[in-house]
């Protein structure tokens, strides 16, 4: 018996419902307005950004009297024309928003043309003649690791003497494991509008999913207090965690334009201006020994997480943390040391994405279960079995006691035998026995991911209710929508607290000026946050409500219940609309701010100790690829998924994320790849040469099951955060090729590196074909 | 423009909302996607990368075909506005009628197939057009139809379910209810007539006849020709180039003309889209239409043509090594003189055509595999669909019985230029299939054929390997082994 099985899930209108997006008609009619639809102001102007054209060096020389004569030129704007402080960076005041003297990566932005048109500004950005004085560029891990440059301390922390462990294990494996980083491709570009005010007030439309972030960035560079600056976010076309601090950049742009020139500016990237300017997923290499038993069992895990970060600290603190709490993922490591190191590079400052370094951290463990296996000719899945969290043995790295791990368990042991595992691996090894060219290869992967910013603080939220005389509600609360389905999620809890239709909650843009100090819409937490704050601030409204139509009919209050878009209690019955004009005649306040934080979360980081997750989702995938073993070329044949959502607050949602990470995950660990040249410039940046999946990629068979048992911590209705976990399910892709590359080959481990291009898998064949 | 014995036209005339547009002046580097979103204030249409690759400002344009509307995909961001000449201009904002969806967009809610809705817009139109493709959609078909639109949010699992849903082949939606209204409409707009707009330093021309384009581009040998602007659109877009004089193709009479040789070799006019190349060069050889398939997007073979992929001259084009392993030939034209060469030798050095000013390519011929000959292609890529080859080889074998009597192999993406690989081919001569032994100096040789790069799609070293197995895989193929060596075939399968 499981705890969720326990738990009473209540009847319920119109939560847990697989409801359309709320936007769903707007976007397939081209209707639903992003920040590059809105209307432009009168007077409104285009920025485009001056780039350096080297990766490191001095700034010595900036000319731009080209620039400012050519047509349609209205105001040029260096680092000495930003009112308030030069300075971009979320937290450790360490990168500006145009260069002053040192630049930090190829591409950075040095100055910024504004112009009647769009075209005239990217054009005239061309003129300007920037002399750098160069230095050789620090571009990869290795080169970061040589010149010993870090963005931040290193950290470590550990369970006992890994390395001791690992040295008396009966059989030791080390290895190294590079895995790529990522771009978000989010499909709309980075772009903001900022709105001048009367005085110093400043309006800016961005496409953000930290309008809170975006504020104190916008006020900083302009010299004014946060309440100056109002942030509004209808919708995202994607963000994925890139729209997150570097969103901040371009509206603290568009709002210095606006202020130099009076008028209204809009920045808008182009798609290799935005590959260039804007971070992206930390690649890493995981240097690793383990040490196990004959059957596979850790003894010991000792692991180095060597990051890339880029040129500044950005959100690496959060990133790397993230990637050490999913360095075991739902493993039981007796002796376990965990380090990092954070380094510095000339290259652009790379962000959070989707995952936020769990990814990273997650996929090195895996890589080394299936090492394992391979040398004690196992089968991969009984080595990850074998060293599953389980009863005694059910502490993380971090020391958080996790209590529902026989959930991951029992959701293995599904997914093996409803993707058929077994019988499909003795069919794959005999299809391998007769195929010399083609291999074919199957893995089935699990996965725990916490669930909780880490940064404690951040672990809250607010929400603003208003209901209407009429009976329609107004709901706003400070997360935002980039393609979740988050303002479903909330609009659906809000309608269920009050007992009426959906189409009662009308859905409204962020904005800082309804409910402020929010958090940033991330690490998943968007609707545990958000849907609680707007719970909450639901529910005291119709407490109010529920008061005095108890009052009105005489009965006690907590007879009175709303259900049907009515009120109702014993033969007493009123419609919602009409309650609420009752109300509003009678004074009674309709309208409340309700504010949530997560309980019981804590995390020491010098002392490595705490619970800083509320709790754990978990996943497992299984995923079959085929591989030319003389071209490298890759096939996803089939994945069965099976994700842990708790009890959803909207299925459809639900599996659309599950499907949609997977899919985004697959891309990451398969055909996008970030090249940089020796000179520090990303070569692949842009579509053309950047390649996320298309629709061919999509498994031809392609099964996902949502395991819905509710969550035994009080979440909201029960349900579990699904936004960043079921990226990680395309470790199964990883692992499956990985298979199809032993296939090569009776025995020696083959150094496959993530991305899996066809490149990559062919130096992996090679590999093996070097050591046999 | 006095060559003519009519005065050209001198507006751009196009169908819009269920009326003609009539446009006397333009700039000759506007976009579709530019004015659709800046004059015409219509943003449903979306840009997500300036390039033609991802598909969000996909638009359908209707153009009359032997009488019937052929509903097309294209790419608005890179498609000149002057392209629209003649055709009727479908977006997004047209599909719904008086708040009830078209079937297409009702199926992508029922579905959940749209998340951040980005690039939902775009898709609804790639779907728009399979609906009305005259056939009924198959999940390979759709992810054909869907290979340039790129959805970063779901997976697109539900997509192709919307797809597969609507797309019968029997279209009842409005558009189809109004086909004789509408091919009227466009037929009253094919008046034959040369375009010319703007005047002699700056415009926008479209000749009508083979004789105005010759005359016109004798005239004006600076100007950019442009069949479907899928490379040039990003001259404007990503160069920021300003394109003063523009001579649009896509009007001439007869470019599009698809026939044979006197000697029996498929003769593609230079205006012949790729998409409308695929079925004829998959009647060559199976290989040649995966190729085709694998080309681009439907949004780039729409618009895209045989002579502009082989006049762009572009080292990793892949059509023209696939047609210079078939002994293609490519015809030239330059006021009333043709002439014609082996198309190898069209390609000098990398950017540089043996093209002379006021020169144009008006077809390519592609002569059939006869008796004892076999072709394989293989163009490996880092994703499957929508990629350019990090290795393109083609190869024809000339079969005496079991032994080797020729080969013309070409490659793209191993060199400055498509080349043949000259060394290789004198080295299978005489090569046995029964003994793969024999192949190995072949694979050895193409080492002194080709000193690849190494670049952000693959290392010199992959590119070497890549092209001498799949040189292999041809011989193996052809020599009758019987263990797969195709994905494609494999992930088909299931």
């Amino acid at each position: 018996m499981l705890q969720s099985d326990l738990i009473d899930v209540p009847e319920t209108a119109v939560v847990h419902k697989p409801l359309a997006h709320d936007s769903a008609r707007l976007h397939v009619q081209g209707s639903a307005t992003y920040v590059d639809d809105i209307r432009e102001p009168e007077g409104a102007l285009h920025v485009a950004m001056g780039m350096a054209g080297v990766a490191a060096g001095e700034l010595k020389r900036l000319d731009l009297a080209a620039v400012k004569a050519a047509p349609g030129v209205v105001a040029v704007i260096a680092a000495a024309d930003i009112p308030g402080r030069n300075d971009i960076a979320p937290v450790f005041a360490d990168e500006p928003l145009l260069v002053e003297r040192e630049v930090m990566f190829h591409g950075q932005a040095v100055f910024a043309v504004v112009a009647r048109t769009r075209d005239e500004a990217r054009r005239a950005a061309k003129l300007g003649v920037i002399e750098i004085e160069p230095r050789p560029p620090s571009v990869t891990i290795a080169d970061a690791l040589a010149t010993g440059a870090r963005v931040q301390d290193d950290y470590a922390f550990a369970r006992g003497d890994a390395a001791a462990a690992v040295a008396a294990s009966a059989h030791r494996l080390e290895g190294q494991f590079a895995i790529g980083g990522q771009e978000h491709f989010y499909l709309e570009g980075q772009v903001s509008l900022a709105v001048p005010g009367e005085g110093d007030e400043m309006m800016v439309y961005a496409s953000s999913q930290d309008p809170t972030e975006t504020q104190h960035i916008v006020a900083r560079v302009l010299g004014v207090p946060d309440a100056f600056v109002t942030v509004e976010t209808r919708r995202m076309g994607g963000g994925f965690g890139g729209k997150e601090s570097q969103a901040c950049t371009w509206a603290a742009m568009a709002a210095v334009a606006a202020k130099v020139t009076g008028r209204p500016c809009k920045v808008r990237l182009d798609r290799d201006d935005d590959f260039a300017l804007t971070g992206k997923r930390h690649d890493f290499r995981a240097d690793w020994a383990v040490g196990y038993d004959d059957h596979g069992v850790i003894a010991g895990y000792d692991v180095m997480l060597n990051a890339r970060c880029g040129c500044s600290v950005d959100l690496t603190p959060g990133v790397v943390d993230r990637a050490m709490f999913h360095a075991g993922n739902g493993y039981w490591l007796p002796d376990v040391a965990i380090g990092t190191r954070r380094l510095k590079t000339n290259t652009v400052s790379n962000t959070a994405f989707r995952g936020f370094g769990g990814p990273q951290g997650m996929i090195a463990i895996e890589r080394v279960m299936d090492a394992i296996a391979r040398e004690r000719h196992l089968d991969p899945l009984d080595v990850r079995k074998a060293n599953l969290l389980r009863a005694g043995l059910d502490r993380t790295p971090y020391g958080q006691a996790v209590e529902d791990f026989e959930t991951q368990r029992l959701m293995i042991e599904e997914l093996e035998r409803t993707s058929a595992y077994r019988a499909r691996r003795a069919e794959i090894a005999a299809f391998n026995r007769s195929s010399p060219w083609l291999k074919r290869g199957i893995a089935l992967t699990p996965l725990m991911f916490g669930i909780s910013f880490t940064l404690i603080p951040l672990n809250q939220a607010g929400a603003l209710v208003h209901v209407y005389s009429d009976g329609s509600i107004h709901l706003n609360h400070g997360g935002t929508e980039m393609g979740q389905g988050l303002f479903t999620k909330v609009a659906q809890i809000v309608a269920e607290e009050f007992g009426v239709p959906l189409h009662f909650v009308r859905i409204t843009a962020t904005n800082t000026a309804k409910v402020p100090n929010a958090s940033p819409t991330a690490a998943s937490s968007g609707t545990d946050l958000n849907g609680m704050a707007a719970k909450i601030a639901a529910a005291e409204i119709k407490g109010r409500m529920a008061a005095f139509a108890a009052a009105h009919w005489g009965v006690p209050v907590e007879t009175v219940a709303f259900r049907d878009a009515r009120a109702v209690s014993g033969n007493h019955a009123m419609d919602f609309a009409a309650l609420a004009k009752a109300c509003r005649l009678s004074r009674v306040q309709l309208s409340h701010a309700g504010h949530y934080k997560t309980p019981d979360i804590h995390w020491d980081r010098a002392k490595a100790t705490g619970r800083p997750f509320f709790y754990f989702a978990y996943g497992a995938a299984c995923s079959e690829v085929a591989i030319d073993t003389l071209t490298g070329e890759m096939r996803v044949m089939r994945a069965d998924l099976l994700h842990d959502v708790g009890s959803s607050i909207n299925p459809a949602l639900d599996i659309g994320q599950v499907e949609g990470g997977f899919i985004q995950g697959m891309g990451w660990l398969t055909t996008e790849e970030l090249v940089y040249d020796a000179r520090g410039r990303l070569a692949t940046h842009a579509p053309a040469t950047y390649k996320i999946p298309v629709a061919s990629d999509t498994p031809p068979v392609f099964n996902t099951t949502l395991h819905t048992r509710p969550n035994p911590t009080a979440s909201v209705y029960r349900s579990k955060a699904v936004g960043e976990p079921p990226l990680m399910l395309a470790i199964s892709v990883y692992s499956a090729i990985l298979d199809a590359v032993h296939a090569t080959s009776p025995t020696g481990q083959p150094r496959l590196e993530a991305p899996c291009t066809p490149e990559s898998i062919l130096k992996a064949i090679a590999s093996l074909e070097g050591e046999g | 423009m006095t060559d003519t014995a009519i005065e050209p036209r001198g507006a751009l005339r196009f169908r819009f909302r269920g009326r003609e547009v009539a446009l006397d002046r333009f700039s000759p580097r506007a976009t579709v996607l530019d004015w659709l979103r800046e004059d015409a204030l219509a943003k449903g249409t979306k840009e997500g990368c300036g390039e033609g690759d991802c598909g969000a400002c996909t638009v359908v344009l209707a153009r009359l075909e032997g009488g019937r509307i052929r509903h097309g995909a294209v790419n608005a961001c890179i498609l000149l506005l002057g392209q629209l000449d003649g055709a009727e201009l479908i977006t997004v904002e047209d599909l719904a009628d008086g708040g009830v969806l078209h079937p297409v967009q009702q199926a992508m809610v029922d579905q959940h197939g749209s998340q951040c809705g980005f690039c939902t817009p775009g898709i609804v139109m790639s779907l728009f057009a399979a609906y009305h493709s005259g056939a009924p959609a198959t999940p390979a078909s759709l992810n054909d139809q869907l290979a340039g639109n790129l959805c970063r949010c779901t997976g697109y699992r539900p997509i192709l379910a919307a797809g597969l849903a609507t797309c019968d082949g029997a279209p009842t939606d409005r558009f189809a209810a109004a086909a004789e209204s509408r091919a009227a409409a466009l037929a009253a707009l094919a008046d034959g007539r040369d375009l010319f707009v703007g005047d002699d330093t700056r415009f926008f021309a479209a000749p009508a006849s083979l004789e105005s384009l010759a005359a016109l581009y004798r005239r004006f040998p600076g100007a950019a020709l442009v069949a479907g602007a899928t490379d040039v659109g990003l001259w404007i877009t990503k160069q920021l180039r300003d394109l003063g004089q523009v001579i649009w193709l896509g009007r001439v009479a007869g470019l599009d003309a698809v026939g044979e040789t006197a000697d029996g070799a498929l003769s593609l006019g230079a205006g012949v889209t790729l998409l409308d190349a695929a079925p004829r060069l998959a009647a060559i050889h199976p290989d040649l239409g995966e190729l085709l398939r694998r080309f681009g997007s439907v949004q780039v073979r729409t618009s895209g043509t045989v002579g502009g992929n082989i006049a762009n001259g572009s080292p990793i084009g892949d059509l023209a090594p696939a047609l210079i392993a078939l002994g293609a030939r490519v015809v030239l034209r330059r006021g009333d003189a043709a002439r014609s060469l082996a198309l190898e030798d069209f390609f000098i050095a990398y950017g540089k055509q043996d093209r002379a000013p006021g020169e144009f390519v008006t077809a390519i011929e592609t002569p059939r595999l006869g008796e004892g000959q076999r072709y394989r292609a293989f163009k490996v890529t880092k994703r499957f669909d929508e990629d350019i080859s990090a290795v393109m080889l083609a190869a024809r074998l000339d079969l005496d019985g079991r032994r080797i009597a020729g080969a013309r192999i070409a490659c793209g993406g191993m060199a400055a230029t498509p080349k043949r690989a000259a060394n290789a081919e004198r080295a299978l001569v005489g090569a046995s299939l029964d003994s793969p032994d024999t192949w190995a100096p072949a694979l050895a040789a193409l080492g002194q054929d080709f000193t690849p790069l190494t670049d952000m799609r693959a290392s010199a070293a992959y590119r070497m390997t890549v092209a001498r197995n799949v040189l292999r895989k041809a011989l193996l193929e052809v020599a009758g082994d019987a263990a797969p060596t195709r994905l494609g075939a494999l992930h088909a399968a299931e």
